[in-house]
């Protein structure tokens, strides 16, 4: 399948493992990327609160060059995926509102047509669209004993009226899904839908790094391995705030948190390295150390990194 | 009429007086399928045990007292369905419990004077009025108030408190319910406070850039609040309309992000920080603020570097968008920013197109509002239309 690919700004500067781990994985699905480089910040719901309209524009302008690709979109960041959501519900509200954020594209000649975009995170699409079955089927290292927790970021969760999340639709529930289709172990905690608290970091450091410790304590006493999310904004406060929040909740906490592709790719038969996992601050022992007595107990050639 | 069906509820028991810990207790009822949780929970009182702690009055969604989590959720118990509630629970059996981020009174019942109250008066709950004060009533423009409409359909329930994910973090947090009620009188054209109001929020470390953004006040709430989007609308007021530079770093981070996606189309995360703590500029990473958070950072970016989690030339340099791209995004910046009054849609006022199919040849006809009016500029101020709202 083809599909508009927006991997968003943080996967590709402060998180770039991510990117890559999409772009090793994606052949081995047979999805095929059309990238979306040119189109622009989905304000991370920080330009709406600035603007409004700004920010309607701005994402307009990327579902119009998504338009144009005649594919579906598909993202990479919760927070894309939010931000984007919550634009593309006022723009196919209104005709007349919708009708002045085309006007302020068309000197460009781009145009959103209501309808046309259909903008979905790799983790919707694969579970409504590539399906589990054909995952299931592409597995070649299931990740048998491997405790994972999910993480998915407020702005994939909530609201769920405007994200379509209903009895159909349990889009809360994917990250288990997938999780148990790539044969792992799966591991509720309490803190598995809160936030992570990197929105207000540079306001309120303490209850940020609170939040983001908290989580990975509870996941920690519920015995996870290592966290998966999709959102890279939340592996920034969860992996690369994770020596910070330590110190905030006074516990150690060591629990490397992967990026969705990033799991994907391990039970695909990447190595973590070709995952970029080294690139993480919390060192991804624990998953190292499972992929390598997979590796040993399979007597396959290639070792993990 | 549908037929009396049986549920069973599970409730969460707890007196702090009695020196014993919380527990579950289970009864099973029996009522129409449509009937409240509510109604569940008092048929239970009435008939095996008459100690079961619930606070409630109106059964009707209006007077806020029966707030409590339903299946984790929270909400009202009497504007729940039991055929709801069943089926969003895990095992059969519907789960009630106190609702979180306030002290448990007894049973289903919490301390609302203790946290929600408490932060409901500390915004000043009431008009101040401008000098002088008109000899007869106070003359506003209708749509005026079409602005504050939202927020004060607000029926003090708690059901955000409840759950808000700062609170948990941080008690001090002014939360959703209080911020929603200050923008009520931020909004509204007769107070004479209001940049005093937003000042007081703004500098308050636990104000209104305190919110994480988590969105679960906006699915808590039963009246449609939607209390974050109000504090979005309070910063707005506060950063833009009065240029108030807070000691959270609240506005500079946002005017910081919002200048460097003009600058680059992406976000340039290196700079993001720094201007964040020193200012919107270029020279924001020299000030001294900045400096101390750079330098108590700087084992956590040493780290990322070496592990090469972040790339050296990007984080200085940036990455861009192509340059044609680049100007498209900037046009769309100085066209949307020229404009006199921002352009908001707020759909709890102007719903949806399909709400009403046809309905726009038939306002037409009838010459009331159209879906132009709808569209309003932020201030419900004169010239703008009784449907114009401003935004969420």
């Amino acid at each position: 399948m083809k599909v508009a690919y927006w991997p968003g700004c943080v996967s590709r500067g402060f998180t770039p493992e991510l990117h890559g781990s999409m772009a090793a994985i994606a052949p081995l699905l047979d999805i095929e990327l059309i990238e979306l480089d040119r189109g622009n910040c989905c304000g991370a719901g920080v330009i709406a609160e600035h603007n409004q309209e700004l920010a309607d524009t701005l994402n307009a302008r990327t579902f119009a060059l998504a338009q144009q690709t005649g594919h579906m979109m598909m993202n990479i960041c919760s927070t894309c995926q939010g931000s984007q959501t919550e634009c593309q519900e006022r723009l196919d509200a209104n005709a007349e509102y919708r009708a002045i954020i085309n006007e302020n594209l068309a000197e460009d000649g781009l145009e959103y047509t209501k309808g046309d975009t259909v903008n979905k995170n790799l983790l919707w699409l694969l579970v409504e669209d590539y399906g589990l079955e054909n995952l299931r089927a592409k597995v070649k290292r299931p990740l048998t004993n491997l405790k994972v927790g999910p993480f998915y970021g407020c702005y994939i969760v909530r609201p769920e009226d405007r994200l379509g999340i209903d009895a159909e639709k349990p889009r809360d529930t994917y990250m288990s899904l997938l999780i148990e289709a790539l044969g792992g172990t799966v591991i509720e905690y309490a803190g598995m839908h809160k936030c992570c608290g990197f929105p207000i970091i540079t306001m309120n450091e303490t209850a940020s790094l609170k939040q983001a410790g908290t989580h990975l304590g509870d996941a920690k006493d519920a015995d996870a391995d290592c966290l998966v999310t999709p959102c890279p904004l939340c592996h920034l406060n969860l992996d690369l705030q994770q020596p910070l929040a330590e110190r905030v909740v006074g516990r150690e906490l060591d629990l490397p948190v992967l990026h969705l592709p990033q799991l994907i790719g391990l039970a695909l038969g990447l190595s973590p390295k070709e995952l970029g996992l080294n690139r993480h601050v919390v060192k991804p022992t624990s998953v190292i150390d499972w992929s390598t007595a997979v590796v040993a107990g399979v007597g396959a050639g290639e070792g993990g990194w | 009429m549908a037929d009396v069906q049986e549920f069973t509820l599970r409730l969460r028991r707890y007196d702090p007086e009695s020196g014993e810990a919380a527990y579950w207790d289970e009864h099973t009822i029996e009522l129409e399928p449509h009937r409240s949780v509510l109604e569940g929970i008092l048929q239970a009182k009435a008939r095996f045990d008459g100690s079961i702690g619930i606070r409630c009055s109106c059964k009707a969604a209006i007077c806020g007292s029966c707030g409590v989590r339903i299946n984790g959720q929270p909400g009202l118990a009497c504007h729940t369905h039991l055929d709801k509630a069943l089926a969003s629970a895990r095992d059969g059996v519907i789960e009630v419990e106190p609702m979180g981020n306030m002290p448990v009174i007894k049973d289903l019942i919490v301390d609302m004077d203790a946290v929600h109250w408490k932060k409901i008066r500390r915004v000043t709950p009431w008009l101040i009025n401008k000098e002088p004060v008109p000899e007869r009533e106070y003359v506003v423009p209708r749509e005026s108030m079409v602005d504050v409409t939202q927020s004060m359909a607000c029926i003090q329930c708690g059901a955000c408190v409840s759950d808000c994910l700062s609170m948990e973090v941080d008690p001090l947090f002014v939360g959703p319910a209080a911020s929603a009620k200050a923008y009520r009188f931020v909004g509204d054209p007769r107070d004479a406070q209001q940049e005093e109001r937003l000042r007081d929020l703004a500098e308050d470390p636990h104000g209104i850039y305190d919110c994480t953004h988590c969105f679960k006040c906006i699915d808590a709430c039963p009246k449609g609040v939607a209390p974050m989007n109000q504090i979005m609308r309070l910063r707005r007021r506060a950063g833009s309309d009065h240029g108030i530079d807070d000691r959270n770093n609240g506005h500079r981070h946002e005017k910081s992000f919002v200048t460097l996606i003009k600058g680059y189309g992406l976000l340039h995360e290196a700079e993001l920080l720094p201007r964040s703590y020193g200012g919107d500029s270029w020279f924001g990473k020299f000030h001294p603020n900045a400096g101390k958070v750079l330098v108590n950072s700087l084992p956590v970016i040493t780290k990322a570097v070496l592990r090469g989690k972040v790339n050296p030339k990007t984080a200085m340099l940036g990455h861009k968008i192509p340059k044609a791209d680049l100007k498209s995004v900037q046009r769309i910046y100085d066209k949307v920013e020229s404009r006199d009054e921002r352009l908001e849609l707020n759909l709890y006022i102007s719903g949806y197109d399909e709400d009403a199919p046809g309905a726009k040849d038939e306002t037409v006809q009838t010459g009331t509002a159209t879906d132009a009016q709808n569209i309003a500029s932020e201030y419900g101020q004169p010239g703008q239309s009784p449907e114009g709202s401003p935004s969420r």
